[in-house]
């Protein structure tokens, strides 16, 4: 029984809380942001105090975010590399999503899934702080041509969109994938969720940890 | 409401039907027409609009040319543009034309604002902006073909020509129009404007301006601010006045059906995911692999 709660460590104390940072400021960013998106979503600018703050906070909320995200990045950039066998398990990712597989190959500390999520918010948070910079009103916008405006709100809205949509897959996966959370919460997982999803990190750490 | 005088065909960031209750009156379209072939540049229309609207712009610096201000400001809804051009060889023209917003039948302006009600159009044609409801996001701006909207420094909120709504809403000319000396700024019904102009352009063929006509693009479904140019095949020539204006494709497709579509992806997502959790469960591993644990 004991065996049962055997844990192994995943995620440093300082990794958790910069994890956890850039989450609640994207978390605001998305809801400011959606908030000028569509009408459907205008009340949201009620959770800033109005649309005047919505309208100042985001951009400065957005700095702070991608701050923190850069040393998010630095954390988790080797990690993130895709592998062979990662191209492997994603041929089984019917299967891996319908809960019937068996016999995957090992996965490292990320699956596939994960790192693509990785790439693409290393791809789509600097292009919504490249685009919102020149969409920033009052202090940079002025500096930009207005068809230079126009194309970058476009690209901002999409490239928002895409990665609110990616941020949605992250979170399900997380709830979905049993005793992932505690992983970013108290910083450690059970040993048997280690080696079911992640059997090649699991092996890796356990050989550290004898030597 | 804004003007309880009159309806409201079009809201900003509005999904839904704005006040119309006089719809079956058929209001009026109104417009100015300005006729750049009378003007002479006074600018008694520009001290108009500062006071009857009480708006007071920085004292600039002279830049070498008659445009003063040089360009339109959150508190200079008009001014004064100066070009001198030769159309013919050795034949200087000095052509004035009155910049400002052109209050478009199909505004850019109000299709990209974000803000509910900011942006209003009246019936009668008038597009207004009601700072009390605008968040400073400078949308607008991008979404004018004629690049007319600013945003003020004093209050980040947008500003711009009203053509005197509050004048126009109880059956006044606007000011600038009242103050003309030479009749080159007419007011009135859309309809009447377009038959002065007709007369204005017959008399300027016959003084020699071949391509003497009417400004009213159609391409955002024609303008309730019109000129009368006399060479109206060169809009250009007035101030780079653009040619065949439209809403740019980038504000049509940010604004279009992509974003009615990504906020139905956004729900498809989260919905997606909670319906797979009610099918599979949770990834979960086995009770075999606690057991098989090494000690
Ligand atoms: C440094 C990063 C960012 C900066 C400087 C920035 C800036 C801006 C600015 C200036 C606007 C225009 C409205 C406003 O002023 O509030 C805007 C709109 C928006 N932002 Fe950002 N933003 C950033 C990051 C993000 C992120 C990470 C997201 C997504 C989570 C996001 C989502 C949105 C959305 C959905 C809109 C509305 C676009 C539209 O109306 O079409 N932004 N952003
Ligand atoms: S600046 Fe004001 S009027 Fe212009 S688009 Fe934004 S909210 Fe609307």
């Amino acid at each position: 029984m004991l065996n049962k709660t055997r844990l192994v460590a995943r995620y440093t104390a300082g990794e958790r809380m910069n994890h956890w940072f850039v989450a609640m400021t994207f978390i605001l960013l998305a809801l400011s942001g959606l908030a000028l998106f569509h009408p459907f979503f205008f009340f949201l600018t009620n959770l800033f105090g109005g649309g005047p703050w919505t309208r100042i906070l985001h951009p400065f909320i957005g700095v702070v975010m991608f701050v923190s995200f850069l040393s998010l990045v630095v954390k988790f950039w080797s990690n993130n590399f895709i592998t062979r066998a990662d191209l492997e398990w994603q041929k089984h990712l019917g299967e891996i999503l319908a809960n019937t597989a068996t016999d995957l190959p090992e996965v490292g500390k990320y699956n596939i899934g994960q790192k693509y999520l990785f790439w693409a918010l290393v791809v789509i948070i600097p292009t919504l702080v490249l685009t919102g910079f020149v969409i920033w009103r009052p202090y940079f916008a002025a500096f930009f041509p207005i068809p230079v405006i126009r194309v970058a709100v476009l690209v901002h809205s999409v490239a928002a969109f895409i990665a609110i949509s990616a941020i949605i897959v992250h979170i399900y996966a997380a709830i979905w994938t049993s005793g992932s959370i505690r992983a970013m919460t108290r910083g450690t997982v059970s040993a048997a969720w280690a080696k079911h999803h992640h059997a090649a990190w699991y092996k890796k750490v356990t050989e550290e940890n004898k030597l | 409401m804004a003007l309880q005088t009159l309806d409201i065909q079009r809201r900003s960031a509005t999904t839904t039907p704005s006040p119309d209750v006089r719809q079956n009156l058929q209001t009026i379209e109104v417009a100015k027409l300005i006729d750049v072939s009378k003007c002479i540049g006074c600018k008694a229309c520009q001290s108009a609009c500062m006071e009857w609207n009480d708006v007071r712009d920085e004292i600039g610096v002279n830049v070498g040319v008659y445009d003063n201000p040089p360009d339109l400001t959150a508190d200079s809804w008009t001014v004064m543009r100066f070009s001198e051009v030769e159309v013919e060889k050795d034949k200087l023209e000095w052509l004035i034309r009155k910049d400002g917003c052109m209050h478009c039948a199909d505004p850019g302006c109000l299709k990209a604002c974000p803000s509910p009600g900011a942006i209003i159009q009246y019936s009668n044609g008038i597009v207004d902006f009601q700072e009390e409801h605008c968040i400073g996001c400078g949308y607008c701006i991008a979404g004018c073909p004629f690049n007319v909207p600013r945003i003020s420094k004093k209050d980040n909120k947008a500003y711009k020509c009203t053509l005197c709504s509050d004048r126009v809403g109880v059956g006044m000319e606007p000011a600038c129009v009242k103050s003309c000396p030479t009749g080159a700024l007419v007011f009135g019904s859309k309809e009447d404007m377009i038959g002065h102009a007709t007369g204005r352009i017959v008399d300027l063929k016959e003084r020699g301006y071949a391509n003497a006509g009417l400004y009213d693009p159609q391409g955002v479904g024609g303008t309730h601010v019109m000129y009368v140019l006399q060479h109206a095949d060169q809009p250009e020539l007035y101030h780079g006045l653009p040619k065949n204006p439209s809403i740019s494709v980038m504000v049509s497709l940010w604004k279009g059906v992509t974003k009615p579509l990504m906020s139905l992806g956004l729900g498809f997502v989260a919905l997606a995911g909670f319906f797979h959790f009610i099918k599979v469960g949770p990834s979960k591993e086995d009770e075999s692999e606690h057991e098989s644990e090494p000690h």
